[in-house]
């Protein structure tokens, strides 16, 4: 199990080094000149001049990337040239929004998802399996920002008991909550409908294996083969589905964030490029990539305790 | 008896108009689309940071009103010498910025000198160009001479990158701002809010509002039912104009369409072949049906304009009538200039709705009189690289959103590369001039000038929608200049 792991986090290393060199590089490549971008049409060339040289944008391109990576790996992650506020601070002060609604919509997708897909599973072929997997396409099929506005207007606009956006922080956490349950309802479904059906598909494959048979045979009852045998097995496919939706909720739900303008993650990127804030989007990019490594790691190391078989291969 | 049921109903009537007077709400949340990069108005370009702060929390010496005139602020009075050099301003007593700390001619002399200094990042130094000294006479007094006379020198005063600051706390703007304003700087939760209190020392008018939030709402279909929820209470840029109708139709809201500065061209490259020649640029200028365009791309809000000013200025001369929409025209005077088949060429479109849709309807009009357009959508970064900076382009459609910009058709390497000796004598006699009706005759001018070379295609002044709930009173119905002056804004019942 320890070779296991020391194993996984070496890779884990040499990826986020190697991702480092690439985001730098292709933010490099990206056109437009953050000061101009700052001080817009009519600035003068003086006082482009002038912030660049502020901002230190005049050094060479190799010189700023070792700096950027001495920085990284005594974990400052730079100083914002717009917000000019330390990129760390401004990371944080997303994560309290975007850690929870991920959080939040991974436990909704799962309590919804697996229940069906086991259920979907334990009645193959028959009406109710159709039933719920015939949704399960609906739910895949429709767009999470459609369904996002549905809910602000049924549940915002027409009956008014939730904010149609915006997220008020957590000084007061019912209305924070508040503030999240439509965005994660949002997120949760479509995830929900996916996990389901690969829940489905995994049980019905676990199902009809000798194991199970074998159990059956035991005398175990019904509800005890499907929930302790066969779930367990059936487990793999469905942990690496949530470590991508995780990595996935983290920093690519910007569509969502834009529709009830919450201030996370996501905006956050689409921001910092959109101002040419190099330093931020290196930052978060490095950052999401080291929690992507980092969901990796976990999920290998529930394969291993799901399954002892791959503990006694590796 | 009578007696008894006078004083109750008395005391009724009583009740019910102090419990009138107690209803009136005093907190407004405000949609904004965009989110200021910092709140230092007198180092960025970015409108969205006046937007929020500009006569709510910063002031300068004159401030630009609701119609685009100039009123008093910090200085409450200013004579003008004979020459029209030198400018000594009186300024208010009593005025403290937020911090504490006493505003006095000091302040003011350390805001201008910033602003004009060698390694200022005030994205708007050509207002402060004129300058020669500034002096502190005494403490409520400030002398500013000029290299030469500048006739719109008090309107330049009156601009956001123009405030005053605090030598103590000009460093710290950008984070925490320090104004002199009726509202204090409370909060900036990144990403979502900028939060203002009222400033119980204010030197003028109190405000009717106690608190006033600024939203960040950058998705035009979240606006929608952020302002029918009632959640956010006034959207004075509203981003939805195709929701308009099922907004207006709603008694709880008024909807007011008003004029911004923003003057929407077809820019294109004077500098470059077959733009180059006149001939070609009066075709264009032909071909375009700006009803068409003001149709699809504002809803039909959009003001026409027929050369590069607003409407909404009193010197504006309504040049829409030079070129006329004529295909038949259009090609023959391409064909004159050489072009009897066409041509092909690209045109490059920065982000905003206006742009995009505009583009598309163009590329169709130009197609009639066989110009081929390549449409290339871009993003603001590669734009102001690509286009502005770098002049890498034909065609391009962009609002100029700076009040009173016409100057730019006499700057030299400006992005749409026009040169005309003519029109650059124009704009140094305004320089030279502070007499309005001088002033206006030469703006007269400038606009024939340009309208007449056919610089650019000549589109359409971009409306300012304004959303609110019909009891809020006190919102600006144009936008002279980019700001949501809340000093008047008040709920009524």
């Amino acid at each position: 199990m320890i070779v296991y792991v020391t194993k996984r986090l070496g890779i884990g290393l040499v990826t986020l080094l190697l991702a480092s060199v690439v985001v730098f590089s292709v933010l490099e490549i990206l056109p437009g000149d953050p000061a101009r971008i700052m001080l817009g049409m009519n600035a003068s060339p003086d006082a482009l001049e002038a912030l660049r040289q502020e901002m230190g944008l005049n050094q060479p391109a190799p010189i700023r990337f070792f700096h950027w990576l001495a920085g990284l790996a005594t974990g400052d992650l730079g100083r914002s040239y717009t917000y000019s506020s330390p990129v760390i601070d401004l990371v944080r002060e997303r994560l309290v929004v975007s850690l929870p609604l991920a959080l939040i919509s991974l436990f909704l997708s799962t309590v919804i998802a697996i229940p069906v897909g086991v259920y979907a599973a334990s009645r193959n072929g028959r009406l109710a399996d159709t039933l719920t997997m015939g949704a399960a396409q609906v739910g895949i099929a429709v767009p999470n920002f459609w369904l996002a506005l549905l809910l602000v207007y049924v549940f915002a606009v027409g009956l008014r008991i939730l904010p149609s956006g915006g997220f008020p922080g957590w000084s007061n956490p019912v209305d924070a909550l508040q503030g999240l349950i439509l965005p994660a309802v949002s997120l949760a479904l479509p995830q929900a409908a996916i996990l389901a059906r690969v829940t489905r598909s995994a049980m019905v494959e676990t199902l009809g294996e000798d194991f199970i048979r074998t159990a059956r045979a035991k005398g175990l009852p019904r509800r005890k083969v499907l929930w302790r045998h066969a779930l367990r097995n059936a487990m793999i496919p469905v942990l690496t589905i949530l470590g991508l939706q995780f990595s996935f909720l983290l920093a690519g739900t910007i569509i969502i964030e834009n529709v009830f303008y919450l201030p996370g993650l996501g905006r956050l990127i689409f921001q910092a490029i959109n101002q040419r804030d190099l330093i931020v989007v290196e930052g978060v990019v490095m950052l999401l990539v080291a929690s992507v490594i980092l969901i990796n790691l976990v999920v290998d190391i529930s394969y291993a305790i799901v399954d002892p078989r791959l503990r006694i291969s590796q | 008896m009578k007696s008894l049921v006078t004083v109750l109903s008395a005391a009724a009537v009583t009740l019910a108009s102090a419990n009138f007077a107690f209803s009136a709400r005093t907190d407004l949340v405000l949609g904004v689309v965009l989110e200021p990069p910092h709140l230092d108005p007198t180092a960025s370009a970015a409108g969205a940071i006046d937007e929020i702060l500009y006569a709510n929390v910063f002031e300068g010496l004159t401030r630009v009103g609701p119609n685009g005139e100039v009123l008093p602020a910090l200085a409450e009075s200013w004579d003008v010498s004979e020459d029209g050099k030198v400018y000594t301003f009186k300024l208010r007593q009593g005025v403290k910025f937020h911090d504490g700390s006493t505003f006095d001619a000091e302040d003011v002399k350390f805001s201008l000198d910033r602003a004009r200094a060698e390694n200022s990042v005030n994205a708007q130094k050509a207002l402060f160009a004129a300058i020669d000294t500034v002096e502190v006479v005494d403490s409520q007094t400030i002398k500013v001479t000029l290299k030469q006379p500048q006739g719109s020198f008090t309107y330049n005063m009156g601009w956001g990158d123009a405030v005053i600051v605090a030598p103590e706390s000009a460093e710290t703007n950008k984070e925490k701002p320090v104004g002199t304003g009726p509202f204090r700087f409370e909060r900036w939760a990144k990403g979502a809010s900028v939060s203002l209190a009222r400033n119980p020392d204010y030197w003028g008018d109190a405000v009717a509002l106690d608190k006033a939030e600024f939203r960040f709402i950058p998705d035009a279909a979240a606006a929608v039912p952020a302002i029918l929820s009632g959640d956010v209470q006034a959207f004075p840029s509203f981003p939805a104009g195709d929701a308009l109708a099922q907004i207006k139709a709603d008694p709880r809201f008024s909807v007011v369409v008003g004029a911004t500065e923003g003057e929407t061209i077809l820019a294109m490259n004077n500098a470059k072949a077959p733009f180059d020649n006149i001939k070609v640029r009066q075709a264009i200028s032909h071909a375009l049906d700006r009803d068409e365009i003001i149709l699809g791309a504002t809803d039909g809000l959009g003001v026409p304009i027929g050369s590069h000013f607003s409407p909404a200025n009193e010197a504006y001369e309504d040049l829409t009538g030079t070129y006329p929409h004529d295909v038949d025209k259009a090609k023959a005077l391409l064909a004159e200039a050489g072009f009897a088949d066409g041509f092909s060429a690209t045109i490059k479109l920065p982000p905003p709705t206006y742009a995009r849709i505009s583009g598309e309807i163009i590329t169709s009009q130009l197609a009639e009189i066989g110009i081929k357009l390549e449409i290339v959508p871009m993003e603001w970064a590669q734009w102001l690289e690509q286009v502005f900076t770098n002049k890498d382009f034909d065609l391009t459609i962009i609002a100029h959103t700076e009040p009173n910009d016409i100057d730019i058709y006499g700057r030299e390497g400006y992005y749409f590369g026009y040169n005309n000796p003519e029109f650059k004598a124009v704009m140094a006699e305004l320089d030279q001039s502070s007499d309005p009706a001088v002033r206006n005759e030469l703006y007269r001018k400038a606009q024939h000038i340009i309208a007449d070379d056919a610089v650019n295609g000549f589109l359409f002044q971009l409306p300012k929608i304004g959303v609110w709930d019909a009891k809020l009173t006190g919102l600006w119905e144009n936008s002279p200049i980019q700001a949501n002056d809340l000093t008047k804004v008040r709920w009524t019942d």
